[in-house]
């Protein structure tokens, strides 16, 4: 595309949702649904309809009403409160697992592509196995050892999550030090490791935003089915996953209690991978300029 | 009919000035493949020497081994020596082939320094020009601090004729046109003082009204640091502008070498004849035609044995099937041809 001159740029059909907004629609949807779910995580530090952790017999597996909007669970606590609360599990466990993952994914996937061939090809072996090795299997080992807790979770999700880091970050990195600029830096006396802060992991920083986002969203999903499965969040702790866990022996007398965290699930997913598209997007043509 | 001047006389007589690099048999191959062979190349001090041939024909390699930037996966032998300043006022000589890392990172940008040809990906596009131009001189401990650096980049982009240098430091590069962006390279390469400045091809990406302001900038930049410069290019008119001294490249070697204007008017090698041919615009064949080399430049690795040229030179014969001795008082002047041009006044 970016070889093409202005002119005949012009005539080539609209290149999808980006062309006519300027901000793509999948960004300002996937933003919105991220942004609402990020909000109500922080009002639930101040405040909640009701108390989670408070149990009320009399109200147990109320219907939705005025009073609570989404009825009550067996415990007697309201709905919202719970996903409220809950989101804080979904959005912690989230950038935690990232977080861990970028750390240790990023200067992976840029050591793999700066170093001699052969060594960036060991790298991206051990990555790859690292990559066959299942999460849940990763998540059922820390928590035998380690015992059952958010951390846990965090971590396992984590580790998981960095071959894909590793490996989109390589990919990039090897483009941007085939550039002249780096090949320029390099003649100029700069040390590799000035390179790979200051010329490499800047022009990969768009991808690590767009993977972070679609990791997000997996670790999401990943958090739900350690805390269903009871890796995850321990009694006591609201998360999205206990929920539907909780819930499960009621499935067929109050099929909601399932209904709304499954909901609610999914959404965050589609808000991150919605988010993670429309960053792609958004940065795609600039990565097109820099060839 | 008169006889033919007498060849101008090369090296002038008296004291040489200094070599800032000297290149002495250098070869380099991948695999069993034989990418450059047997390369003589000296720049001295203030002198401007010019290196073309056709694509593929070892004209950058020459330059990326001379920095020592060649691929993992190539492999030099030779010698290549290039005698930079001192950080006491001295000399500084590194041998780039045995030279360590830390000893090439000192030399390159501070002793060496080159311009690449595409302005449009030489400039990193997430940092302001301003601090590009600045970290070429704080790498190298040219200047007092970070605070002198940056006001020294201003200045430096205001000698390269940027307009409102202050303001062009604060820039990224997709803020800048392609001739300013080359401009902005030559201030980064010239930031150091170095012996020696390479250009590759610095103006082939650029408009040709733009060419001519950043050839100019290029030739008063190293006369007014008393730099050697090797320019490599594929433009014959550039080089006849710029330089004093032309090595002819073809097949990874050296097939003429002399004064611009001996090389250029009374070319040797037929390979050079070919060229200067070729890029005569006004010169046709008796059917209208323009000269052409015939054939078109093999993959490494794939040039005949004995002279490269001879599967496209039309005076080949059986004679050529071993390599021609260099013929010429020294490296500086001299080809490689068993069947030359052969001038008649």
């Amino acid at each position: 595309m970016s070889r093409l001159s202005r002119g005949a740029e012009a005539l080539l059909p609209p290149r999808g949702r980006r062309s006519r907004l300027g901000v793509g629609a999948t960004l300002i949807v996937g933003g919105g649904i991220v942004a609402v779910i990020a909000i109500l995580a922080v009002i639930s530090l101040v405040w909640t309809p009701f108390d989670v952790g408070e149990i009320n017999a009399a109200e147990r597996l109320a219907t939705p009403s005025t009073r609570h909007w989404l009825g009550t669970d067996k415990f007697g606590r309201d709905v919202v409160s719970l996903l409220m609360v809950g989101s804080r599990t979904t959005l912690l466990v989230g950038l935690v697992s990232v977080g861990v993952a970028a750390v240790v994914g990023v200067p992976l996937g840029i050591l793999s592509a700066m170093v001699p061939k052969w060594w960036g090809e060991v790298v991206m072996r051990a990555n790859d196995l690292l990559l066959a090795f299942p999460a849940l299997l990763l998540a059922i080992m820390l928590t035998a050892v380690h015992g059952q807790g958010v951390v846990t979770a965090m971590i396992a999700i984590g580790i998981s999550t960095i071959p894909s880091f590793a490996r989109v970050v390589r990919s990039g990195a090897i483009g941007v030090m085939k550039t002249e600029y780096v090949l320029a830096a390099r003649a100029a006396g700069r040390r590799p490791v000035a390179i790979a802060a200051r010329h490499v992991l800047p022009n990969v920083g768009s991808l690590v935003i767009v993977q972070a986002s679609v990791s997000f969203a997996i670790a999401v999903l990943a958090e739900a089915a350690l805390s269903y499965l009871g890796l995850g969040a321990p009694p006591g702790t609201p998360s999205w996953g206990r929920m539907l866990q909780e819930g499960q022996e009621l499935l067929f007398v109050a099929p909601r209690l399932e209904l709304y965290p499954g909901v609610a699930i999914a959404l965050a997913v589609l808000g991150f991978n919605l988010l993670g598209d429309g960053l792609r997007d958004r940065f795609d043509p600039r990565l097109e300029d820099r060839r | 009919m008169t006889t033919a001047p007498e060849r101008t006389a090369y090296p002038p007589p008296g004291m040489p000035p200094a070599d800032v690099v000297r290149v002495r048999d250098l070869a380099v191959v991948v695999g069993d493949k034989p990418l450059l062979v047997d390369v003589d190349l000296t720049v001295r001090r203030g002198e401007r020497v010019g290196l073309i041939g056709e694509s593929g024909s070892g004209k950058s390699l020459t330059a990326l081994a001379i920095m020592g930037l060649l691929p993992e996966e190539l492999h030099p032998s030779g010698s290549v020596v290039v005698t930079g300043q001192g950080p006491a006022g001295g000399e500084r000589v590194t041998s780039v082939l045995e030279a360590g890392e830390p000893g090439l990172a000192a030399m390159r940008g501070r002793d060496v320094a080159m311009v690449f040809q595409e302005p449009m990906t030489a400039l990193n596009p997430t940092m302001r020009v301003g601090a590009q131009v600045a970290e070429i001189m704080t790498i190298h401990g040219t200047v007092a601090d970070r605070g002198a650096a940056a006001a020294r980049a201003v200045d430096l982009l205001d000698k390269v004729g940027l307009p409102d240098p202050a303001d062009a430091a604060r820039a990224y590069p997709h803020q800048l046109s392609g001739g300013q962006r080359q401009r902005v390279v030559v201030a980064m390469a010239l930031a150091n003082d170095p012996a020696l400045l390479i250009c590759d091809e610095p103006t082939t990406a650029l408009d040709v009204t733009v060419q001519a302001l950043v050839l100019d900038l290029i030739v008063r930049g190293v006369q007014a640091r008393d730099a050697g410069l090797l320019f490599i290019t594929h433009d014959l008119a550039v080089v006849a502008s710029v330089c004093e001294r032309v090595l002819v490249m073809y097949g990874g070697r050296v097939v003429e070498a002399g004064p611009v204007l001996d090389v250029f008017t009374r070319p040797r090698h037929r390979y050079t004849r070919g060229l200067i041919g070729a890029s005569d615009l006004d010169l046709t064949r008796p059917d209208g035609g323009l000269y052409t080399i015939q054939g078109s430049v093999p993959a490494a690795g794939r040039f005949p044995a004995g002279c490269v040229f001879r599967n496209r030179c039309t005076h080949a014969t059986t004679t050529c099937e071993t390599v021609p001795e260099w013929d010429g008082p020294g490296p500086e002047d001299g080809f490689a041809c068993w069947h030359p041009v052969v001038h008649r006044g």
